[in-house]
């Protein structure tokens, strides 16, 4: 009798291994959180100071840092995944390379530029920092979309077409499926992307943990600089393992 | 309501017409099929055997439009399937490759329910049909329903795949080396299941293999192809055996084709001679078995004859080397193979 592999258990409590994965970042997090607090509470804070570390201006900026970074996620997913399934389908290669091309242009040129480029060209202000973030992050999630739908077994999509399965129907109730953990890592990536590179929205007036950065920096500041350059971390981490477990949760079973 | 007009009417199989079918693919001088025609009785399982890139596969290919022919028509049951939708012919032909290609995100029941949905059955009656199919390919529903195919062994992944093939009781299945990638052992289990499944359901068959001795334990008849699918004989395999057409049906067959052709002849036709000794003296053998058997055992023992003695200890006669010699010429050339 053949030995059988076990039926996949619950999603995240499957061995110790991955509860450990599960509760590394948020300790991390709050480890260096309270450490940063613990640090910036026992330094005397001189009047400019004051005016950045308290709860209201953090919160202002971090909120303003999460929906410009959030936003370009979801935009990108929301535009990126489409465009993937479009070359896949057309399956031409001239298409292919230049959308790739594209995308690839997106992530190689400095973020900062394209910002300020696009400042003075157009307008300062959130939607032109959303716009960078977006071509920045464009990437990751075309990239994978690409990936994986060209990874699909090919008997499996032949024996999808040999019973009948339209080609929608081979995209949608196949190829999709198939590809979702390559497509939800490359989501992932941006994600932590976004959040980074939101930090440069500060020079154009779009607010975020860029403007603890840079005032620090400029004003020699430590504690301020050091604050926001937590935040971002922290910010980074904990999206980066959110996704981790949609990733894992979103799996499809039997993969 | 039926796809094809007279599967309704009778529950097996439907012809197979391919009339001067041809496929060139562009940018090539020759074709890879050239005007292959051949028709497939209602309920017969023929077998495509070639050696490797002889175009076999894509021949089959093209019955379901996986590869749409150049030119030529191809009829099932009379109705020519270049003019009906592919989408809608193909959830009407059952469909097995080597690879198998069951989904792997989806459960074994999902996988064999795929075609009903696609037809747009009931709930009820799609998990009635999977449970019932599951029951037909030996794979216990209770067990293996909600396993994923990567948790099951090669021959249970195999025989999902037929039983998904099966799901919608397809008049035609087109089997493309189904059991090329099981090992020895496995293959010969999984093809006494066929043969077992296809004599009870006698649907209409195309199976191909590069395997001769796999065609000859199968097929009703064999179609031996050479290059660009030419068909350089189409018979039963006792006729095959026994008169190859030319050289290149002769080497396929290779070495033994007498041998081969005994472990076509059963035992229960076999004209048996009156055994003069007494029952104990010589070895025995169940009339289940093949004149093979009784030369293997013949040979094997170094007696001059054997018992063949059924399951009551009843002896109903003995085999010599002269019978079994006698039964290789005796045979009539074709419809020795027919049981």
């Amino acid at each position: 009798m053949t030995v059988l592999p076990p039926e996949p258990g619950p999603w995240v409590l499957r061995n110790r291994s991955v509860l450990a994965r599960v509760l590394t970042a948020p300790l991390v997090v709050v480890v260096v959180g309270l450490g940063t607090a613990l640090w910036v509470s026992s330094v005397e804070l001189d009047s400019i100071e004051q005016r950045t570390l308290n709860a209201g201006y953090i919160l202002a900026r971090v909120q303003e840092h999460l929906v410009l970074s959030l936003a370009a996620a979801v935009l990108v997913a929301v535009l990126a995944v489409p465009a993937g399934i479009l070359v896949h389908q057309v399956d031409s290669g001239p298409l292919r390379t230049v959308v790739l091309g594209l995308a690839n242009i997106g992530q190689a040129t400095p973020a900062v530029g394209v910002v300020i480029l696009l400042a003075i060209l157009w307008q300062t202000g959130f939607t032109t920092a959303l716009v960078a973030l977006v071509a920045y992050a464009f990437l990751p999630v075309l990239r994978n979309t690409l990936t994986g739908l060209a990874e699909v077994d090919e008997a499996t999509r032949e024996a999808a077409r040999g019973m009948g399965m339209t080609r929608g129907q081979v995209l949608r109730r196949v190829e999709l499926p198939l590809a979702s953990p390559v497509i939800l890592a490359g989501f992932r990536t941006s994600l932590v992307f976004a959040v980074g590179v939101a930090t440069i929205a500060t020079f154009i007036n779009a607010g975020g943990l860029g403007d603890m950065i840079v005032n620090g920096l400029k004003l020699q500041r430590f504690p301020v600089l050091l604050v926001g350059a937590a935040l971002v971390a922290a910010i980074a981490i904990l999206l980066d393992w959110l996704a981790g477990l949609v990733e894992d949760y979103a799996r499809p079973r039997g993969l | 309501m039926s796809f094809f007009p007279s599967a309704a009417a009778t529950p097996g199989g439907v012809s197979i017409e391919l009339d001067q079918v041809t496929k060139t693919y562009p940018g090539q001088p020759a074709s890879a099929v050239d005007s292959f025609s051949l028709r497939v009785e209602p309920g017969e399982l023929v077998m495509f055997v070639g050696p490797s890139g002889c175009g076999k596969t894509t021949t089959m290919k093209m019955i379901n439009r996986i590869i749409e022919p150049t030119s030529g028509s191809i009829r099932i049951d009379g109705q020519d399937v270049l003019g009906l939708p592919p989408d809608q012919l193909r959830r009407h032909i059952g469909y097995v490759i080597q690879q198998i290609g069951l989904f792997p995100h989806m459960t074994i029941a999902d996988n064999v329910a795929t075609v009903p949905r696609l037809l747009g059955w009931s709930r009820k009656r799609t998990s009635e049909r999977v449970e019932e199919l599951l029951h037909t390919v030996r794979l216990d529903p209770a067990q293996f329903a909600h396993r994923y195919p990567r948790q099951l062994s090669g021959g249970q992944q195999q025989r999902a795949g037929v039983a998904r093939a099966l799901a919608a009781d397809p008049p035609v299945m087109l089997m493309d080396e189904p059991f090329g990638a099981t090992d020895p052992i496995t293959r010969e289990g999984l093809q006494a299941e066929f043969l077992r499944l296809q004599s009870s359901i006698g649907k209409t068959i195309i199976f191909v293999t590069h395997d001769f001795d796999e065609a000859v334990r199968l097929g009703d008849r064999i179609a031996v192809l050479g290059e660009r699918s030419r068909i350089e004989q189409f018979d039963t395999p006792a006729a095959i055996l026994t008169a190859p057409a030319n050289d290149y049906v002769a080497s396929f067959i290779g070495s033994g084709a007498a041998l081969k052709r005994l472990a076509l002849l059963p035992l229960t036709g076999a004209r048996l001679s009156e055994a003069a000794w007494p029952l104990g003296q010589q070895p025995r053998l169940d009339p289940a078995g093949t004149m093979r058997d009784a030369l293997d055992l013949l040979v094997v023992t170094g007696a001059a004859a054997v018992d063949v003695v059924d399951g009551s200890g009843r002896r109903l006669g003995a085999l010599t080397h002269g019978d079994i010699s006698a039964a290789l010429v005796g045979v009539p050339a074709t419809g020795g193979a027919a049981s």
